[in-house]
């Protein structure tokens, strides 16, 4: 193709790069699905322009209409909708805590999104609160809630899965970030239909440490997507990865070429866990973005003991 | 076997306060037995009447979520850390 006809078809059909220089084990291979690749910068383009799609052709949202579209995020999902927002004609209004760094919100404001700010204390459950709010008070307010929207997991489905399918049907075991659960429910369940063995790690920070706000365990969450595509059945391990171990494998992401995100860290400090138990496997990781947007943070640059103090108060998920 | 046992801001007021405790147990259900019979005050808050674990917390065994591995079966040994953290999401 010559040209594209607009800037949201460029969304998708990553590249998978391997980076096995990083695997501890002669015997498995990592390769790594690089997000960052999309327009937006990250994976939740996907997510955004499915759930946007998906509106539009059930008749909630116009496009050109400057109608409001209001989310909450820690960052990628916003930045993703804020430039959909300003291609197909919508006013995007994103709760943000304010414990994000500072590129995801100038990006924010470049595509012309409004950040609804919201203590970093409450985490992502204290925005989703403030959004749901937002979006009772106002009828003609169209609120996605990417973590109960279905078109979430069906980015994945239907994107992301083949794609990794397609690429590398090899695959033995699939790594990846949990958020909204969206990619790792979508993706695994597109490659447990293709192949049942395919194992599903899933890598989490840990946030739950961060969030002080709560009164009492039942306003913990648990987004409706995973309950509904049975996330429990689906995963088969879990695994907190610590700021330090997410650094430090941000920075040894380098080593292979790879500039990418503090969340990447994370998943590929999984990937390498998995490769030292297993043999003979062949593991995907899915990096969720780039390292553009936490350059003021220091992440390699810096100290690392200075910037692990730093990415605990941060959300980089 | 003695673990540590990590607790989540909300839950230390029924701890005396504390961050970190220690607690006993061959697998994570003895473990949260003793915590009990320490702390009466955690009763019911991370395992459920009906013995299960309580649907928005997430136990783990140094780092590894129990519910992908035994659950409240799951092994502990000598210098395990237990963290106990409230459910949150990303995104």
């Amino acid at each position: 193709m010559a040209h594209y006809a607009s800037i949201l078809d460029l969304i998708g059909n990553t590249p998978l790069v391997d980076i096995s220089q990083l695997s501890p084990n002669p015997t498995t291979r990592i390769l790594a699905k690089l997000e960052a690749q999309n327009p937006g910068g990250s994976v939740k383009d996907r997510v955004a322009l499915s759930m946007v799609q998906t509106a539009e052709k059930e008749g909630t949202i116009v496009p050109d209409t400057g109608q409001v579209i209001v989310e909450s995020s820690s960052g990628n999902t916003g930045i993703g909708l804020a430039m959909i927002a300003k291609v197909r004609g919508y006013t995007l209004k994103v709760v943000l805590p304010e414990n994000v760094s500072e590129e995801r919100k100038q990006l924010l404001r470049i595509w012309g999104a409004e950040i609804i700010p919201s203590p970093g204390s409450e985490g992502s459950n204290g925005a989703m609160r403030r959004a749901q709010d937002l979006a009772a008070a106002h009828d003609d307010w169209w609120f996605p809630f990417q973590y109960g929207n279905h078109a979430n997991v069906q980015a994945h489905l239907e994107g992301t899965g083949p794609e990794i399918w397609r690429d590398c049907p090899e695959v033995t075991h699939l790594v990846a970030g949990l958020g909204t659960s969206g990619t790792l429910i979508g993706v695994g369940t597109f490659l447990k239909r293709q192949n049942p063995d395919v194992q599903v790690w899933a890598i989490e920070p840990p946030a739950g440490e961060m969030v002080d706000g709560l009164k009492n365990f039942d306003e913990g969450f648990v987004p409706p997507i995973f309950d509904d595509y049975n996330g429990a059945d689906l995963l088969d391990r879990k695994k907190i990865v610590r700021p330090r171990e997410s650094l430090e494998w941000t920075r040894r992401l380098i080593d292979v070429g790879v500039f990418a995100g503090i969340s990447s860290g994370a998943v590929v400090a999984g990937a390498h866990q998995c490769a030292e138990a297993v043999d003979n496997a062949v593991i995907v990781v899915v990096l969720p973005d780039g390292g553009w947007k936490y350059l003021s943070t220091g992440a390699w640059t810096d100290d690392l003991g200075e910037v692990v103090e730093r990415a605990k108060r941060t959300m980089y998920f | 076997m003695p673990v540590e046992v990590r607790l989540p801001t909300v839950l230390r007021q029924h701890a005396g306060g504390q961050a970190s405790v220690k607690a006993n147990g061959e697998t994570l259900e003895d473990v949260f037995v003793d915590l009990v019979r320490q702390f009466p005050g955690l009763a019911g808050q991370v395992v459920t009447e009906d013995g299960a674990l309580h649907k928005f917390v997430n136990v783990y065994r140094n780092d590894d979520d129990v519910r992908y591995l035994d659950k409240l079966a799951t092994k502990v040994a000598d210098g395990d850390v237990i963290s106990i953290l409230p459910a949150v999401a990303g995104g």
